[in-house]
């Protein structure tokens, strides 16, 4: 069952960036990528739990800021060391210019 | 938190890794300056041109001091050529292992990957095992105990300082770790910190080095000549001062169980030669703080935050006068540190966190 959640304005997140969202007790990061489209993703890294939305977008891919490893951001897949267990990602939707994610 | 026993146990099974985790040390939440979000991502930006120019000098510059070493093979003309090709062999693969190794040098993902194998190689550090025990350094550095990568341990041994500026020890532990390596054998220490399904690609290289290091030897034989070894392997040793003489600054004489860069981490101003071979790694405090910044960066970081650092040693040698006396007292007395002292415009150390390491300069 979905549970939409309003994250922010689409505005609010620039181009291939990131923010951080902590909603009921968790923590998540919610991506706009190079050709405008936004997903979601758990905020912590799987490696060492750094907040990923402090680290670097670069096209599919956000890299953590501690050990640079690196996540697609759109699948959450590890893409190698030191991340091996892949980001668990959320849907996204935007209505009337806000990002919504399912946190369900 | 809770300050380990007076006598430091620097293994990853011990008593002080133990008392790392439990007081907190382990995996802290560690300082940063402020940076606003917008330059903070100009900084990490990823470029390929830099790399690619510098990797052209150091990899260009041994392929012709290899060759003129070659061609005066014999006579003392070799000597000035072999001097470079060591220093960029045994020296400058150092910087490239590690910042390929964080991804942060080249944009290009695989050419990251191309040179940390090749520096990896020269530098003699196994690339898995050392892709993971250089994340801990980051997670845990000199955390006595937690981190691997500890150059100076307390109280510090002079004697092997001075033979690494040739490689000797280093050279000696890593001959053993590769044949152990191609054995099929990971280390209780190992396993701490290189996942399960990274091991046999650790086991694989460590194979691959040996035949080449074989074959190497054979050649020399059949040659009867060192020429062959002189060129790989023989460097490692003879060009290795430049990497230890700057590496030992990183953190030499400074704080140990802080979770603050500032306290146990040294920037140094260096010469434009030293900047090229240890790619911008002078600039060390900044790094550990921000990682993501490539090294063709870290100048700009400095200057962006330099406000909120403890100035650098101004040279080489005038981070060598402070450090050396105090690994001399260190002889003395392991608890003895420099402290680094922040300016006016810097936001303090966080005393409730470290207040007892403070206190005890």
């Amino acid at each position: 069952m979905s549970n939409w959640v309003e994250v922010c304005a689409t505005d609010e997140i620039d181009e291939e960036d990131v923010i951080r969202f902590d909603h009921a007790g968790r923590t998540f990061a919610v991506y706009r990528s190079p050709d405008d489209e936004f997903f979601a993703t758990d905020g912590l890294c799987t490696h060492e739990k750094i907040h990923l939305a402090e680290g670097l977008v670069m096209d599919d891919i956000i890299e953590c800021p501690k050990h640079n490893g690196r996540f697609s951001y759109k699948t959450g897949e590890a893409k190698g060391a030191p991340v091996c267990v892949n980001l668990k990602t959320y849907p996204v939707k935007i209505e009337g210019g806000s990002v919504f994610i399912s946190v369900a | 938190m809770t300050r380990v026993a007076a006598k430091r146990d620097y293994s990853l099974l011990g008593r002080d890794a133990q008392a790392a985790v439990e007081s907190g040390l382990a995996a802290a939440e560690w300082y940063h300056t402020d940076i606003p979000r917008k330059q903070m991502k100009a900084l990490m930006k990823r470029e390929d041109g830099p790399a690619i120019r510098d990797t052209i000098l150091w990899l260009g510059s041994m392929v012709v001091c290899g060759a003129l070493a070659i061609y005066f093979w014999g006579s003392w003309w070799c000597v000035p050529f072999f001097f470079v090709y060591g220093v960029m062999y045994g020296s400058a693969s150092d910087s490239r292992w590690h910042e390929c190794g964080h991804g942060t040098a080249f944009k290009t993902r695989w050419m990251n990957d191309v040179v940390y194998e090749i520096a990896c190689f020269m530098i003699m550090r196994n690339p898995v095992t050392w892709r993971w025990s250089h994340t801990r350094h980051h997670t845990d550095t000199v955390i006595v105990g937690r981190d691997p990568e500890i150059a100076v341990m307390r109280p510090p041994d002079l004697l092997r300082l001075v033979l690494n500026f040739f490689g000797i020890l280093d050279v000696f532990h890593a001959t053993i770790d590769m044949v152990r390596n191609a054995a099929g054998v990971i280390s209780a220490e190992e396993k701490t910190f290189i996942p399960e399904q990274e091991q046999p690609r650790a086991i694989r290289i460590a194979r691959i080095w040996l035949a080449i290091y074989i074959v190497t030897i054979a050649l020399a034989i059949t040659m009867g000549s060192i020429l062959p070894l002189m060129l790989i392997g023989l460097p490692r040793l003879y060009g290795a001062w430049h990497h230890v003489m700057t590496g030992l600054l990183q953190h030499g004489g400074l704080a140990d169980n802080v979770i603050d860069h500032r306290l146990n981490s040294r920037s140094v101003y260096m010469n434009p030669f030293s900047r090229f071979v240890y790619w911008n790694m002078n600039y060390h405090v900044e790094h550990h703080m921000f990682p993501m910044v490539p090294c063709h960066a870290l100048p700009q970081l400095h200057e962006m935050i330099k406000h909120d650092l403890p100035a650098p040693n101004k040279s080489i040698i005038e981070g060598y006068r402070e450090m050396i006396p105090a690994f001399l007292r260190q002889l003395r007395n392991e608890d003895y540190f420099l402290k680094r002292e922040l300016p006016p415009t810097a936001k303090p150390y966080r005393e409730e966190l470290h207040a007892e390491p403070i206190a005890a300069e």
